[in-house]
């Protein structure tokens, strides 16, 4: 199968044999990591910009290292310190970047659709790095490296996403990327964090962790986005934490031993997430990073090293 | 892409299962004795037939000699010089688990052409290390050269014209050793 979208927007809108394929991809780029000398030339005199209006660590350094090991040009942009903050529009700020004719653009904004908005302006190739509560399929495609590595397959898995489902373009992602490649997923989470929706993508509900991290392969959990949260809805975060955090010692009740622990980062250590949990045997947290790395040049490199270059 | 139209014709067997045998016994003579043994040596096939030519002269070399040499595989796709005209890059992947630091590497591929591909694996290598010397190994030297590249051990010098292809096929991955020359098939 090949690749033929000019831009990576959602998981939803990509077919099992694409995300394959971009997992494929990343899986062999990883090697790249180990090398003395971490550079290969493939994207040599390509441009790529990060457009970050958005606070992020792993994402947009990820971006950077990825692109700069395949030799491509790497320029950051931070709203703050931009004429964002002279006023100047979303839109208009694309469209002076696109106009210095860069061959990809890396956009998180916190709007949804941010990143769908600019694919349709700039000609170049667009990656969502985030928009708002929608999606963000590249950190969806290193988790599915990251399970792939550790449990060989796909197929037939059960995964558990557990937290603030409604505020997550994590959880949205992965839903819509696990389904297509015939994982199970069940989702768990307070009423209030539960949107009405995910039943309609084809995930499954619980309201009890205990319930819900039973019998798994993967327990993901998410970070509860207190920067989203205006309205109560939740009592308080002691209460959060006493029946959603995970902790070691309801893991040995109720998890399987050979479960995996999952987390996009960053962790809110002693809410959703018990320090000797997020350290422990089980997490695969630090392996998400570095895979991440991998993904983020296998996107890079199949969007710029489509054929012809331009174009839908 | 092959069009249905434009299907490759046999036109002629260039080496059968005992000629192509007895070329790679041959290379793995000339390597020891251009190296005076096996020592430091180590072999790297591009994928994908160079990979299992490599394997199988590593073989000989460990039946002549009694030396068990290395063998890595490389993955040049992130180094060609025509990214973006061939459509989607595939990328199985490089894996050389071995220093190559103060190492002779013999590169091992099927057929020599143009040189475009022996000149992104020179450099491939030369990321990963700092060998004593690289020194190439091909089954078959079809011409054409569009570099300046030559090869240190041939199984066959192969004059062809350029619509012609080489198929080199191999038990391992076509189930017969044998290699014909083709032509597309005239709609």
């Amino acid at each position: 199968m090949g690749w033929r979208r000019k831009d990576l927007l959602t998981m939803r809108e990509l077919e099992a044999g694409e995300i394959v394929l971009l997992v494929d991809t990343a899986a062999s780029l990883q090697e790249i990591a180990t090398r003395e000398i971490k550079k290969v030339p493939a994207l040599r005199g390509k441009t790529v910009v990060n457009l970050f209006y958005e606070a992020s660590t792993r994402t947009r350094t990820s971006f950077e290292i990825a692109g700069k090991w395949l030799s491509a040009d790497v320029v950051n942009f931070s709203a703050s310190g931009s004429s964002t903050s002279k006023g100047e529009s979303f839109i208009d700020t694309a469209k002076n970047i696109g106009a210095m004719s860069p061959d990809v653009v890396v956009v998180r904004h916190s709007s949804a659709g941010a990143a769908e908005l600019l694919a349709r302006a700039l000609p170049c190739s667009i990656v969502n790095a985030g928009d708002g509560a929608h999606e963000h399929p590249t950190q969806a495609l290193l988790d599915l490296l990251t399970i792939r590595e550790k449990k060989g397959h796909f197929e037939g898995l059960h995964v558990a996403i557990v937290g603030d489902i409604a505020h997550s373009r994590v959880a949205r992602s992965n839903i819509h990327g696990m389904r297509k490649l015939g994982m199970t997923v069940t989702v768990a989470g307070p009423p209030t964090l539960i949107p009405p929706f995910v039943q309609e993508l084809g995930a499954k509900v619980s309201y009890r962790l205990e319930d819900a991290i039973g019998d798994v392969d993967v327990i993901m959990m998410l970070r509860l986005q207190q920067e989203r949260m205006t309205a109560g809805l939740i009592p308080s975060l002691r209460e959060y934490a006493h029946y959603w955090g995970l902790t070691l010692d309801k893991l040995a009740r109720h998890a399987r031993p050979d479960v995996l622990i999952m987390h996009p980062g960053p962790v809110n250590r002693g809410i959703e997430l018990a320090p000797e949990v997020a350290d422990g045997p089980y997490s695969v947290i630090l392996d998400q990073v570095s895979r991440g790395v991998a993904v983020r040049m296998g996107v890079l490199l199949l969007l710029a090293g489509r054929k012809g270059g331009d174009g839908g | 892409m092959a069009s249905p139209a434009r299907r490759p014709r046999e036109k002629a067997q260039v080496l059968d299962e005992t000629a192509l045998d007895r070329a790679l016994t041959r290379i793995a003579h000339e390597i020891l004795e251009k190296n005076g043994g096996a020592k430091d040596l180590a072999f790297v096939g591009l994928r994908t037939r160079g990979v299992s030519l490599a394997h199988r002269l590593a073989a000989k070399i460990a039946q002549i000699d009694g030396t068990t040499l290395p063998v890595g595989t490389l993955d040049i796709t992130l180094y060609r010089d025509d990214l973006g005209m061939r459509g989607t890059p595939v990328i199985r992947g490089t894996d050389i688990p071995f220093s190559i630091k103060d190492k002779t590497v013999i590169l091992v591929d099927d057929v020599l052409f143009t040189g475009r591909t022996i000149r992104a694996a020179l450099d491939a290598i030369i990321d990963l290390g700092r060998p004593t010397a690289i020194q190439l190994a091909c089954l078959i030297d079809r011409g054409h050269r569009e570099l300046p590249i030559r090869p240190d051990y041939v199984g066959k010098n192969l004059p062809t014209s350029r619509r012609e292809t080489v198929a080199v096929r191999l038990q391992e991955h076509d189930g017969e050793d044998r290699v014909v020359i083709e032509e597309p098939e005239e709609a």
